[in-house]
């Protein structure tokens, strides 16, 4: 990803930072310049998530893409957050027959992932289970 | 709605590594041309579907180049994209060329050469499918997308990892009667469970192959249809919906919602209903997918797309066919030329031309998926 389009959404990778529709009360993550319920009537305001949520499914991806084939198999999951909305995201620090539906991860920040080209290491968003079921 | 088929043609889908991607295109078109007996010059206009030539073959501009090889210049060229639902995309839009009266005999084709780059290269270009920033860019892959819904739709409704298996043994066995599939080979769910995993549940040979290949048809007015053919196939319905790019903004994950709205749309102005198709081909470009379209287009109940494909019902033979040419998975998956390949196998079946796959049928219907669903394109087609 080129450096100005990640310099971009730095602020809501590194923080969660999500907009709230305050016409429907429906949060979005991430940010979006529009309502797609409210549409006209859009009245979004940024909030700050609280990093906490649970598993809705998951997966162990064998065959990476560039730039995620130097470490082997890692579990990718679709994760619900409190707040409403879901992201996929990465799941660390957890074997994937450890992992169920439902499970309660909560976010970490971590190295993404290196651009070779441009020399740049991305940081953002991974989730780890809660321990607390 | 009403319009004709009049022509159809293909390439044999594979590894086309003497052939460029211009000349695929032109044989699949020549071969329309002649199936219709048309002549170059009575063509308006060319529909091409392509995802990615920009990647694959570093060649934008794909509409210019390939109207220029078949020779057809100055005929209008217009290329559309919607991932791996281009194909479908390019049908509905040469279709509407023809509805609004502009056009009398247009050309909707499919394209794409995929074998020219190495297999990160393609697996980082059909993720583009997917949300660069918020999906790809994490680490997710286009197969990760289908395990992650595989493995829902398991948790919710029961569907088992064999009954997954059953839809790729199902697909490869039709492929074996089909002369242009990339694969001739019978498997069984055993050699499914044992393939390489790819992205848990998800394995190798629940996974449609990399494909270089094109489709074309010809279709016309219903007026001008007459001057070439007493009996063609017509296009009698279409639908297309959009739906959230990324996979984790829908609501649920486990019912694609563009299939859904699609299906209503092209059931409604065909007046037909779900019931009422014969046969049909589907998005399997997972073996999930084509459980999740059995379901969407409304030929089985919401979770029951497992059971069904385990009782047999989608084979040939069985209640209703689904993917008589052997599917993306096993007749091959050239993303841009998807979508037109599966008119192609309808109209082949409503011309009773299907050969040793020939079912019985004088309803047909197609469905392309773009990216996890991003977009959905369905289409009725009816013996005239």
């Amino acid at each position: 990803m080129s450096i100005p389009r990640f310099w971009r959404s730095i602020k809501s990778r590194y923080n969660l930072i999500a907009t709230k529709c305050l016409s429907c009360g429906g949060t979005y993550f991430p940010p979006r310049a529009i309502c797609p319920k409210c549409r006209r009537r859009s009245r979004l305001e940024e909030v700050k998530l609280g990093g906490n949520g649970e598993i809705v499914s998951y997966t162990v991806i064998h065959s990476p893409p560039e730039g995620f084939d130097h470490k082997g198999p890692y579990i990718m999951a679709v994760v619900k957050l409190d707040e409403g909305p879901c992201l996929t995201t990465q799941i660390v620090d957890c074997e994937p027959e450890d992992l169920k539906i439902g499970m309660k991860v909560k976010k970490v920040f971590r190295r993404i992932r290196e651009d070779g080209e441009a020399g740049l290491i991305h940081y953002g968003f991974k989730f780890k289970p809660r321990g607390d079921g | 709605m009403r319009v004709a088929v009049i022509g159809v043609g293909l390439t044999k889908f594979g590894e086309h590594w003497d052939t460029s991607f211009s000349r695929l295109f032109v044989e699949a078109g020549a071969r329309a041309i002649e199936d219709a007996g048309i002549d170059g010059g009575d063509i308006d206009a060319i529909y091409v579907g392509n995802m990615s030539g920009g990647r694959f073959i570093d060649q934008e501009h794909i509409s210019a180049l390939i109207a220029d090889h078949a020779g057809l210049n100055p005929v209008s060229s217009t290329r559309v994209e919607a991932a791996c639902a281009s194909g479908g995309l390019a049908l509905r839009s040469a279709a509407m060329a023809i509805l609004s009266g502009m056009h009398d005999i247009v050309v909707a084709g499919g394209v794409e050469k995929m074998t020219d780059v190495l297999t990160e290269r393609t697996t980082q270009t059909l993720a583009t499918a997917a949300d660069q920033e918020w999906e790809a860019f994490l680490g997710m892959t286009f197969p990760g997308l289908y395990a992650v819904i595989a493995r829902r739709h398991m948790y919710e409704f029961g569907t088992t990892r064999e009954q997954l298996a059953m839809v790729s043994v199902k697909n490869h066995g039709n492929a074996i009667h089909n002369p242009y599939a990339q694969f001739h080979r019978k498997i069984t769910v055993e050699d499914v469970l044992n393939s390489a995993m790819v992205a848990d549940p998800l394995r190798l040979l629940d996974c449609s192959p990399i494909t270089d290949g094109a489709a074309c048809v010809i279709l016309a007015s219903e007026e001008k249809a007459k001057e070439f053919t007493d009996s063609p196939v017509y296009i009698t319905g279409s639908g297309q919906a959009s739906s959230t790019i990324s996979l984790h903004d829908r609501e649920r994950i486990t019912v694609i919602d563009s299939t859904v709205n699609a299906g209503k749309e092209a059931y409604k102005r065909a007046n037909v209903e779900a019931k009422d198709i014969q046969v049909a081909e589907v998005h399997d470009a997972f073996t999930i997918g084509e459980i999740l379209a059995i379901e969407g287009l409304g030929f089985v109940e919401l979770g029951r797309g497992g059971p069904a494909t385990e009782e047999g019902i989608t084979q040939i033979g069985g209640k209703i066919p689904v993917n008589t040419s052997g599917g993306l998975k096993a007749k091959g998956h050239p993303v841009g030329a998807t979508g037109v390949a599966q008119a192609v196998e309808i109209v082949l079946q409503l011309r009773g031309e299907a050969e040793a796959r020939q079912v019985d049928a004088d309803i047909g219907l197609t469905h392309n998926v773009g990216g996890s669903g991003g977009t959905a394109v369905v289409h009725i087609f009816e013996k005239g």
